[in-house]
């Protein structure tokens, strides 16, 4: 594809995916329980029928394999538009359940579907035993396709027969526990070169992205909020201390999107270069998490008493800022990820590293 | 949304050939007698013969067209360059000023008669700049400025004092802002003008900073007589030009490479399997930098494009000054070694000259203040 037809695919689709998601996000935030004691965040099902009509949960495949042939940092730009929106919606997770089964030339995924680790793949007369349990499934309860990877790297496509135990996270969105035990035949299962590593990888890029995606929104807002507010007979917009506090979650919210993209651009060379891979992913998800834990703060701070209620839509993104942080490794976890790969090379190693360029500076 | 979008960096940024030349030459240039202590004085370290070297390896004006001594490479193999020196805290103060700003307001401003004089030696590392313009009066407030260059037959006659000029006393020439003319709009009369800062008229006397070294300086013109085509661009235009030389001076990789040798000197004392709040203080320092090479990378992509990243610039500065003064409190909660000058150990050398340099860096280019207004300003904040 050239540069500007890839291009206005790019605007087009990012467009298209703007119109859908801002027209459903307040049907959406209005379905959200009063109390907590209500349960989990419903299903969406007319804006699922939307997005899979467009083609998004296929966004991430090669064109041959039934997706647009889109760049990583476009397709994943989609979980990004829909986190600002607070969407109930596990689109990345379906991608990126649908480019393993690709990968691993599995059938790809029906319905809403997600990548799960915890659950062993063995050997069992013609067929295949799946057992264990898998922890905080997003929206468990709603998938149609489970898409494993055991410890060996054997992918299997699941399409029914576990048990769900319900769970939610700060945000209420589902967070189930999926316990397995049953035969699938052979045909649904295929070995690969992922790892639990890389799938914990892959869910932090999409949680990158999408808390970029929640700090982009809660940004806006915050903005829109300042600028109509008036105190002391001035927009809030007008006080130095406002604008200073704006600016700081402008400056987060800006780094958190571009480690997100840096670690997209990875994304092609998750099984080349798997350490590259989940290097750029613990930056993105640092910072990204970092930057949430500076923003949601502020974004409440700027807002006063109204944006801590439940009627008035700042808090799906707050509590979801504060809930991705810790989804698929915190930045501690990936600090430690980080650090120690940093220090094994030494002081001389860490301009290299860095670079990606070997040769020694002094 | 209204956030502020950072493209992806060109591809070819990682240039790693011209990387490997640039440390061979390091290597080899600087030796290992250059201490880690010097390396900490980062962009700040003046050596007027490493940039004579640096000019005939082709590096300096490596952006400029050949007619004026320049070699016509990318503004990115320029940015590797820059990142590569500043990254082993080479001495690149003496040509860092006329490299960076001088040689492109010139280039884009300067008659050819300035072009032809100047460039060729900007490119050799032989002609070194200071910026004029910050006066006691007038900092952050730059259209404050009070210093005349009054218009008469043979020129101007200037007259007034500039403040905190880095290096002028080491400088062949300087880029004065000033004013030309009477005008209503604050921003309006001022000018930029290209002075010989041998000129009898003009003293300059050193200011030493709080770890008594001396880059500052105060330079006082007293009925300073320049010739008429000492102007650089148009009379009346000065604001503008400055304005235009922001970008540049905002976002480069000196804007998060400053505390960088401290940096490994401490990855150095911690050895390779320090315990966990060490091995994570690390491995976060790391991310932060990762993601802000590459948001700086992007804007020197947008820079090669002529794109104007003013905003992402600001952040990219923002952000990275806010980094390069957290690395050496979070150096000092790691290693039990207090900040002095004349301990025999590197580390608590390379700290102290961190930790005392380390309040400029959210005030050069541009403080901290001020670049939060220019970013809620963008946001349509006012
Ligand atoms: C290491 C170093 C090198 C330098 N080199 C040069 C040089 O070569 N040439 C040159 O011309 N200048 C140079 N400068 C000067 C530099 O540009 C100024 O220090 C800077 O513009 C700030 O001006 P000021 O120091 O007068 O502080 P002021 O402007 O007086 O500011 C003092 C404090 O008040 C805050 N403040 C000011 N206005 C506002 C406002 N509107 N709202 C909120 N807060 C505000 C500032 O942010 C700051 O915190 C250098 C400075 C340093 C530290």
């Amino acid at each position: 594809m050239s540069d500007t037809t890839s291009d206005s695919m790019t605007a087009m689709i990012a467009d298209t995916a703007e119109r859908l998601f801002s027209d459903l996000a307040a049907q959406a935030f209005a379905a959200i329980p009063k109390h907590p004691g209500d349960g989990a965040v419903p299903w969406d099902a007319p804006l699922w029928r939307a997005v899979e009509e467009l083609g998004f949960p296929l966004a991430l495949l090669e064109e041959e394999a039934g997706g647009f042939g889109l760049d990583p940092l476009t397709a994943l730009g989609l979980v990004r538009q829909a986190a600002a929106h607070a969407l109930p919606l596990p689109l990345g997770e379906t991608m990126l359940a649908n480019l393993v089964l690709a990968q691993a030339g599995l059938a790809l995924a029906e319905g809403p579907a997600a990548l799960v680790t915890g659950v062993g793949i063995n050997r069992d007369g013609d067929g295949w035993r799946l057992s264990g349990s898998a922890a905080d499934v997003p929206f468990g309860r709603n998938l149609q396709t489970v898409v494993i990877c055991d410890a060996s790297g054997r992918i299997a496509r699941v399409a029914g027969g576990w048990q769900t135990a319900e769970g939610r996270n700060l945000a209420g969105e589902p967070r189930d526990t999926l316990h397995f035990d049953l035969v699938v035949d052979g045909c649904d299962t295929a070995d690969s070169s992922f790892s639990p590593d890389l799938i914990n990888g892959l869910g932090a890029l999409i949680r990158a992205q999408a808390l970029a995606g929640a700090l982009e929104g809660v940004l806006t807002r915050c903005i829109a909020y300042v600028n109509e507010r008036v105190q002391f007979g001035r927009p809030l917009a007008k006080f130095q201390a406002i604008q200073h506090n704006i600016a700081i979650m402008a400056t987060n919210t800006a780094a958190a999107r571009a480690g997100a993209d840096m670690a997209a651009a990875a994304l092609p060379q998750v099984l080349s270069d798997p350490a590259r891979f989940l290097r750029q992913v613990a930056a993105a998800k640092l910072r990204a998490g970092e930057a949430a834990s500076l923003c949601a703060p502020l974004a409440h701070q700027v807002h006063g008493a109204i944006g801590v209620t439940r009627e008035y839509a700042l808090h799906p993104l707050t509590t979801r800022l504060w809930a991705w942080r810790d989804e698929h490794g915190s930045e501690t976890d990936w600090a430690d990820h980080l650090g120690a790969e940093t220090l094994r090379r030494g002081h001389a190693g860490y301009w290299p590293y860095l670079t990606g360029v070997e040769g020694d500076l002094t | 949304m209204s956030a502020i979008h950072f493209p992806p960096p060109p591809a070819e940024i990682a240039f790693p050939e011209l990387r490997a030349q640039v440390r061979a030459f390091l290597r080899e240039t600087l030796g290992p007698a250059y201490s880690p202590y010097a390396r900490a004085r980062s962009w700040t370290g003046f050596d007027a013969a490493f940039s004579q070297k640096l000019g005939e390896r082709g590096w300096l004006g490596m952006t400029m067209p050949k007619k004026y001594g320049g070699h016509e490479r990318s503004d990115l193999e320029r940015y590797v360059v820059l990142e590569e020196l500043l990254a082993a805290g080479a001495p690149v103060a003496a040509h860092w000023i006329s490299d960076r700003q001088s040689a492109p307001t010139l280039l884009k401003y300067g008659t050819a008669a300035q072009r032809e004089m100047i460039l060729p030696r900007i490119a050799a590392g032989t002609c070194f700049f200071c910026i004029g313009m910050s006066e006691p009066d007038s900092g952050s407030d730059l259209a404050a400025a009070r210093t005349r260059a009054e218009p008469v037959a043979e020129g101007f006659v200037v007259n007034g004092t500039k403040l905190w000029t880095t290096y002028a006393h080491k400088s062949h020439y300087m880029i004065l802002f000033c004013r030309t003319s009477q005008s209503e709009d604050r921003h309006g009369g001022t000018s930029q003008l290209l002075v010989d800062l041998t000129t009898p008229g003009i003293t300059i006397s050193p200011i030493l900073d709080m770890a008594g070294e001396h880059h500052f300086n105060e330079v006082s013109f007293r009925d300073v007589v320049l010739p008429k085509d000492a102007l650089i661009g148009q009379m009346g235009d000065g604001w503008a030009q400055v304005t235009s030389e922001l970008a540049f001076e905002r976002s480069g990789p000196e804007r998060f490479l400053s505390s960088f040798t401290l940096l490994t000197q401490l990855i150095r004392i911690l050895g390779e399997a320090p315990e966990g709040a060490a091995r994570r203080s690390i491995g976060r320092l790391t991310a932060h930098l990762m993601v802000l090479r590459h948001m700086s990378q992007s804007v020197a992509g947008m820079l090669a494009r002529n794109e104007n990243p003013m905003l992402q610039a600001t952040i990219v500065k923002e952000l990275g000054a806010l980094l390069e003064q957290e690395i050496p409190e979070i150096a000092r909660t790691l290693a039990a070694t207090a900040p002095a000058h004349d301990d025999h150990q590197t580390f608590a050398q390379v700290f102290a000259r961190t930790l005392l340099a380390a309040p400029t860096f959210s005030l050069r280019g541009g403080t901290r203040e001020i670049l939060r207004g220019i970013i809620a300003r963008g946001l349509g904040l006012r």
